[in-house]
């Protein structure tokens, strides 16, 4: 996948897919560091220690459609390209959490690619979930917490038309505006 | 620390929002696409995009939401389109450049695309 925000997309997909009701999705990026780092947490079903040590088999899969599973090899892939890896942290009905660190400055290095349009794929999901998403810029952070938002809501859903475009529009300027302040 | 904008706006949305729901949910078009691992490789995260771009261009208003895997991978992206009364039909291999005529033809005219279809499901109860 050309854009690191496209495994992200999967990755919280595959959330989806466990049941999770609340998603975590935090970005850090440290230029001193030279560090990029990438968190995925979920409240879903959660794996056992022997599925989390196969999930970075490609050949493992418990989907039935097809039988390989390929979401998280590449991502892990992705990361070991730059300096880099992947880690899984799991415990069966409590949740996941997947990290992947990449060396930012690495010339493999995919662009994080477009993350207001990778967080309106997981917040239109059909599945009700509510996503926090925090994004670092050398100390300068956009904060985001859909459950606050639907409080404000109440029955109006995060899907009706207009409040997704105010909301894709307000994420847009939010990592505009720290990109602006961090460099 | 900047932070999302402002909840307030959120306030007035919430009303304006308000009082065309129930009509909406009753009789409005629903739209879904695909994001298993498959669609997102072949592009879903676009297509939706081209879809709500070209919704909001037109003034179109539709419900749109996405789904995990449907099982259908070289058809990817997939997307459905379910409107009241009306069989649901199921796109595949919709590319962002195919919405435009997907929309003008379906939602506008109300004809079906045959060549794109790969499936589609009588109407719901
Ligand atoms: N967040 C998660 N919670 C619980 N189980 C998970 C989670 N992520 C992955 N898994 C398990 O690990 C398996 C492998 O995941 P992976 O994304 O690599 O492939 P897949 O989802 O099976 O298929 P693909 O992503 O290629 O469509 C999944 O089938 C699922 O059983
Ligand atoms: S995403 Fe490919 S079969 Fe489901
Ligand atoms: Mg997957």
């Amino acid at each position: 996948m050309r854009e690191l925000s496209l495994h992200i997309l999967d990755t919280l997909e595959n959330s989806l897919e466990a049941g999770a009701t609340r998603l975590e999705l935090v970005i850090d990026e440290d230029s001193k560091h030279d560090l990029l780092r990438i968190r995925v947490s979920d409240n879903g079903r959660g794996m056992d220690t022997e599925m989390t040590r196969r999930v970075l088999d490609p050949f493992f899969t418990t989907r039935t459609t097809r039988h390989v599973g390929l979401g998280l090899p590449l991502f892990a892939a992705a990361a070991e390209r730059c300096n880099g890896r992947l880690h899984i942290q799991s415990q069966p009905g409590v949740g996941t959490t997947v990290i992947a660190e990449f060396q930012h400055s690495h010339m493999d290095r995919s662009p994080l690619g477009d993350l207001p349009k990778t967080l309106m794929a997981v917040l239109l999901s059909e599945r009700p979930v509510d996503l926090y998403y925090r994004h670092t810029v050398n100390g300068e952070s956009f904060e985001l917490d859909t459950a606050a938002i639907r409080r404000e809501l109440g029955d109006v859903p995060i899907s009706h038309p207009r409040i997704r475009s105010w909301l894709s529009e307000a994420i847009k300027e939010g990592l505009a505006d720290i990109q602006e302040s961090a460099t | 620390m900047p932070r999302l904008k402002t909840l307030e706006d959120l306030k007035k949305l919430r009303e304006d929002a308000q009082g065309e729901l129930k009509v909406r949910l009753e009789t409005g078009t629903k739209i879904v696409v695909g994001m298993g691992t498959c669609g997102i490789a072949a592009g879903a995260r676009e297509t939706m995009h081209a879809i709500l771009a070209e919704l909001e261009k037109r003034e179109i208003e539709a419900h749109v939401t996405t789904v995990g895997c449907i099982g259908m991978c070289i058809r990817e992206p997939l997307v459905d389109i379910e409107q009241a009364g009306k069989p649901r039909i199921t796109y595949g291999n919709v590319k962002p450049d195919m919405v435009p005529r997907l929309i003008e033809e379906h939602l506008i005219k109300g004809n079906v695309v045959q060549e794109w279809v790969v499936g589609r499901l009588p109407t719901s109860p």
